[in-house]
Order: C-alpha cells, then sequence, then structure tokens
C-alpha cells in the first residue's frame, strides 16, 4: 500500500523529533512526574520518601520564605542589571564597532565561558573576601568593609558570570536590523536620540526579551553564585533544595519547592512571551 | 557670487572617496527648481552615491553640495529639508501605514496638534490612493502598495527636494508604468523638485525633463531626454541610452568616413580631426528594402528576425561590416511588410542621423 503524503510527512516529522522527544521524556518528564509525587508524601523516618497524600508539604512552604524571596527578587534584579550593562555594549558591538574589528571583539564576550563559572567565581571570593578589596581599603584607613556574602556580592557575581548571554541575542537582534530604516528615520528629521527610542530599541525588544527571559529563567535555578558569594546568608531556592535533599534527606519537601519553582518559572515565561508578542505584532518565535 | 537660489541642488567639483576608491569625481551638476531629474547610469557609477550625498547619508571628500542656495555640507540628514524614497522603501515594520506617514511629522518641534497630523496623513494617504488603509501593517500591503506608503511618508513633510533611490525597481512591468505616470503626474502637481536614481533607460528618458548619464564616477551627458537620445555626447551614452549600432571607420580629409567595407559616408560632424573613429547609427533610422542596393553601397542578409507586433527587429549580416540591428516599423498587416531571414536586402539611411565619436 503506498503511503499518502500527509502519512509521509507524519512520518518524517516523527522521525525528526523521536530522539529530543524520548530524551525529554526519560530525562525531564518522568523525573518531574516523580518529583510531583514525591511533593504530596511524607518524609520516611529515616528521610527519603514515603508514600502518602497529603498537601503539607505546600502548606509548610513558608518556612523556606527566605529563599523565595532572594530568588525572585535578586534574580530579575540581576537580570534587569545584566541588560543595562549588556544593551551599550551590545549597542557599541553591533552598530558602532568597525567590521574589522567585530568578529574579534564578539569573540572576546564569549571567552570567559572556556573557563568554568566555578573557576571564576571562586576567583570573585577571594577578590571580595577579607583578603581582597575590604584589605586594599583597610590600608587607606577605610576599615571593616563587608562585602562578600551580602546580596550585593551576589547580584555582582550573576552579572559577572550571566552578562554573555544577555549581549548575545541582544546582539543579534541590533546586527539584524536594517540600517536603512535609521537612515530613513533621520530622513524623516527624526534626531539620532529620537531615532533610537522610535525605531532601535523597539526593534532590538526581541532581543531584550530573549535575554531577560533567559537569564531571569536561568538564575531562578541558580546555586553556584549564592553559594559562593552569598556564603548561607544569601541563598536561592537552589540552595534549599540542595540542602533538603542532601543533608536532611527531606526529599517531599524539596519537591513541593521545586515543583513550585517550575511552575512559577512557567507562569514568568508566559507573561515575557505575551508581552514580547504583543511589542512585536506578531507570533513570531523569535528567540533568535 | 552668490545669486537667487534657482537652483535647488548644486554640485560644485564633487568628489566622493571611499579609501581608495574614487565613487565621485568632480561633479559639476545644477538642478533647476521644480525639475525632474534623472541620474542614469549602470550600477557603481556613482549616482546613489550622488543620491546620498544631497540626503545627508554621505559627506563629500571634497567640493561643495548645495540644497536651496545653502552649502550643505556637515548638515546632518534630519536637518536638511529633503526627503527619500528609499530603494526597497525602508518602512518601519512595526508601525502601521499611519504611523509610519506620521513619522516625518511627529518630528517637528513645536509639536504638531494631533488633530493637524491626522489631517495631513489624511491628505497624503489620499495622495497616494491609500485612503482606507491607515490601520493596516507594513507586511501585509502589497509591493506596490508599500512604494505609495513609501512616497507618502516622504511627501507629507513637503520637502523642497524629493530623492528617489530606484523607486519603481521592485515593481512588475505593469505597475511600474502605472507608477511611472503617477510620478509624473504628483511632480507636475507638487512643483517639487524629484530627483531620481535609476538604471533604466526607459525609466529615466520618460518619467524626467533632464537626465544626467554618469559612468565611473563623473557626468557624461546632462540635457533633455530628447537631446541625449538624438545627440549623444559619447559612445558611452550611446550605447547605454537605446539601442546602437556601431561601426569602425576611418575619417578622411575631407569629411568623409570610410567603413571596414570600403563604403563611404559623408561625416556628420566636421570638428574631428581625421583618423580613426566610430560610427553609431540607432535601430530606427535604418531602412531595409528587397533586393540590391541603388544609390546605397550596404548589402546584407536578413539572419533573424524579432516579431514585435507594431514593428519587427532584424538582425542584418552586412556585408563586409558584421552585424546591424534593425528595427522596422510595420506600415500595413501584409505580409509583404515583414523581411524573411535568408533575404538579401539594401540598407539605407540617411547619413545625418549618424553619430561620429573619435575611436
Amino acid at each position: 500500500m503506498p503511503l499518502t503524503m500527509t502519512t509521509k510527512r507524519r512520518l518524517v516529522t516523527a522521525a525528526l523529533l523521536a530522539p529530543a522527544s524520548a530524551w525529554l521524556f526519560v530525562f525531564l518528564v518522568l523525573p518531574f512526574i516523580a518529583m510531583v509525587v514525591f511533593s504530596v508524601g511524607e518524609r520516611g523516618p529515616a528521610g527519603g520518601y514515603q508514600a502518602a497524600f497529603t498537601f503539607a508539604q505546600y502548606a509548610n512552604l513558608p518556612a523556606r520564605s527566605a529563599a523565595y524571596w532572594n530568588t525572585l527578587m535578586l534574580a530579575p534584579a540581576g537580570a534587569f542589571l545584566c541588560l543595562l550593562v549588556a544593551y551599550p555594549t551590545a549597542y557599541y558591538l553591533a552598530v558602532k564597532a568597525s567590521p574589522r574589528h567585530r568578529l574579534l571583539l564578539v569573540s572576546l564576550v564569549v571567552v570567559p565561558f572556556w573557563t568554568s563559572l566555578l573557576v571564576r567565581t571562586y576567583a570573585w571570593m577571594y577578590i571580595l573576601g577579607s583578603r581582597g578589596i575590604p584589605n586594599l581599603l583597610d590600608m587607606i584607613g577605610i576599615a571593616d568593609v563587608r562585602l562578600l556574602n551580602t546580596p550585593g556580592a551576589v547580584l555582582l557575581g550573576i552579572v559577572y558570570g550571566y552578562l554573555p548571554l544577555m549581549i548575545m541575542p541582544i546582539y543579534v537582534s541590533l546586527e539584524k536590523l536594517d540600517r536603512r530604516l535609521l537612515e530613513a528615520s533621520a530622513d524623516l528629521g527624526a534626531k539620532p536620540l529620537s531615532t533610537f527610542f522610535s525605531v532601535t530599541l523597539p526593534l532590538s525588544l526581541p532581543g531584550v526579551m530573549t535575554g531577560v527571559a533567559l537569564v531571569t529563567i536561568l538564575l531562578l535555578g541558580e546555586y553556584l553564585i549564592p553559594q559562593l558569594l552569598g556564603g548561607g546568608k544569601v541563598f536561592f531556592i537552589g540552595n534549599a533544595l540542595v540542602d533538603l535533599f542532601l543533608q536532611s534527606r527531606n526529599w517531599p519537601f524539596g519537591s513541593a519547592i521545586a515543583v513550585t519553582l517550575v511552575a512559577i518559572v512557567v507562569v514568568v515565561l508566559m507573561v515575557a512571551m505575551r508581552i514580547a508578542w504583543r511589542i512585536s505584532g506578531t507570533r513570531q518565535v523569535d528567540l533568535v | 557670487m552668490t545669486s537667487a537660489p534657482t537652483n535647488d541642488i548644486e554640485f560644485r567639483s564633487v568628489t566622493k572617496r571611499y579609501g581608495a576608491v574614487t565613487a565621485v569625481s568632480d561633479i559639476n551638476l545644477s538642478v533647476p527648481k521644480g525639475a525632474f531629474v534623472a541620474l542614469l547610469g549602470p550600477s557603481g557609477c556613482g549616482k546613489t552615491t550622488c543620491l546620498r550625498m544631497i540626503g545627508g547619508f554621505e559627506q563629500p571628500s571634497e567640493g561643495e553640495v548645495l540644497i536651496a542656495g545653502k552649502v550643505a555640507n556637515g548638515v546632518p540628514a534630519y536637518r536638511r529639508p529633503v526627503n527619500m524614497v528609499f530603494q526597497h522603501y525602508a518602512l518601519f515594520p512595526h508601525f502601521d501605514v499611519e504611523r509610519n506617514v506620521a513619522y516625518g511629522l511627529r518630528q517637528l518641534r513645536p509639536k504638531l496638534p494631533a488633530a493637524e497630523i491626522a489631517r495631513r496623513v489624511g491628505e497624503a494617504l489620499e495622495m497616494v490612493r491609500l485612503t482606507g488603509f491607515a490601520g493596516r501593517r507594513i507586511h501585509e500591503m502589497s509591493g506596490g502598495q508599500q512604494q505609495r506608503v513609501a512616497l507618502a511618508r516622504a511627501l507629507v513633510n513637503k520637502p523642497s527636494v524629493l530623492l528617489l533611490d530606484e523607486p519603481l525597481a521592485a515593481l512588475d512591468k505593469k505597475l511600474r508604468t502605472a507608477m511611472q505616470i503617477e510620478l509624473q503626474t504628483l511632480q507636475r502637481d507638487l512643483g517639487i523638485t524629484f530627483v531620481l536614481v535609476t538604471h533604466d533607460q526607459e525609466e529615466a528618458l520618460s518619467m524626467s525633463d533632464l537626465v544626467c548619464v554618469m559612468s565611473a564616477g563623473r557626468i557624461r551627458q546632462l540635457a533633455t531626454p530628447q537631446e541625449v537620445y538624438d545627440r549623444p555626447a559619447d559612445l558611452f551614452v550611446a550605447d547605454f541610452v537605446g539601442k546602437t549600432n556601431r561601426f569602425a571607420g576611418t575619417l578622411e580629409a575631407g569629411g568623409t568616413v570610410r567603413l571596414g567595407n570600403g563604403a563611404a559616408l559623408p561625416a556628420a560632424r566636421a570638428d574631428l580631426a581625421p583618423g580613426a573613429v566610430t560610427v553609431a547609427l540607432r535601430p530606427e533610422a535604418i531602412r531595409l528594402s528587397r533586393g540590391t542596393a541603388g544609390a546605397t553601397t550596404l548589402e546584407g542578409t536578413v539572419t533573424h528576425r524579432i516579431f514585435l507586433g507594431s514593428a519587427a527587429e532584424y538582425s542584418v549580416a552586412v556585408d563586409g561590416l558584421g552585424d546591424l540591428l534593425v528595427t522596422a516599423e510595420r506600415h500595413s498587416q501584409s505580409q509583404n511588410d515583414l523581411v524573411a531571414p535568408g533575404e538579401r536586402v539594401a540598407i539605407s539611411f540617411d547619413p545625418g542621423q549618424t553619430h561620429i565619436f573619435p575611436a
């Protein structure tokens, strides 16, 4: 029996998507289902999981409100700070830098990724720690400055670590911006600043939205930076999860926290996409 | 040496270099107020660079560009009283038609009242026959409609000069012809100076009052379309504007041109020194007649015929000279009017219609 065109097309689609689907099912969907099941269970006598059906874990969420508070404040704040630093940089790279140097400069943005974030964050620990900048300040008479283990240190680490992820999508959206639109704007009497706010900025918003969504979502699950630069004083949900699963072995409570975090990420993502759609006027997914 | 600005645009010894490349070389050009000028030339001839120097997107390396009698060197694009219709239109994709057209008006300080902006946008849209499209997004418009939006967006600002960069290049032939007529009508009604850049000689000849033929960064001829066609300044112009037959010959003392096959023509120019010359002849200036020559000395065999309806184009292998292109109008519908490939023909033309250039 010869296959019809639509059947064939469906088979091709299925074949193309099968590996990724299988991967996601085994390593994302199944673990997530397990987490949901755990989250309505109880902690076993020696830790771990014991079957039950109770929302007690969810009712207990306020016990970790500090972790939520830190994450939900510092992740968007970090993403916003990244944006403030990244946009001018990306603008320079895409618009002002001479084409001859552009490739080199753009590669430099990615160079930090050649070294592990762990190593680089450790370096910041020393720079901000008592033998680093506070020590130097002490030598010129400014004593007892504490930089490490503060929200500021965590924010600094976030901007440092996530800047390239913010620069790249903005750079791409600015780079593919049609220069003739800027000329058209000037031709119609718009001064440079007006051209920026009427043409450049709105047309680079898809890149901005992508960068902000990317960095925010990754930050919501951040563990390393608060661990090293927040030093147990400024901790994120990620740190709470490690604590619950590995230290106190309270799997159901950890699961409830994780499920809630996933729910928050989904809501954030949906809101971000709605906003992006409204601004760009299309439903085109423009993740660069 | 200032005079009342009767010229809207003036180039004084303008040169533009990009690194080692000279795009425009020592150009002098005056565009009278209210004229429709076409900058015509092959790609890379510098015509777009000239337009961009008027628009303020490029600055001359040497010389001066004057707009309405004032030196415009160094004046940024946003302070020039000119507007441009860009190639591929450069419409703002994130605005609807109305916001696109209103863009220039919204830049004015002090601010125009919203009602005034709406009124003028409405007028501009009416002028390009797009009333009712105000709320459309750009990507919902056809190429021809986008062209009109670009025109309205430029004209709404009442510029003293409108610059058009290959405005019709992206349109199909029928639409292009319609837009040519429309642009011409608009220009006459508004009395605004139009400067059009095109590589399409037909477009330049049909629309403009003045044609400026350019090549390799220089102006080859600046004249009316008829003048450019009938009296091309040099071989380049003769070749580029319309179709031309060329043959090599020798200008002899006494004003005779001796062609390669020995035929002699009276020279149409007396100012040339004897020596090697090129003779140019338009295809439609040539008449074919069946049989062998009487008074004329050129004969040949028809090798090809392209039937065009109202006329026919022939390729004739002329004895001792090579191929000649001939366009013959048809005067009746009889088959007799058309010469068939393979037939022997005599070739005649008025020597006054030849153009002779130094080779």
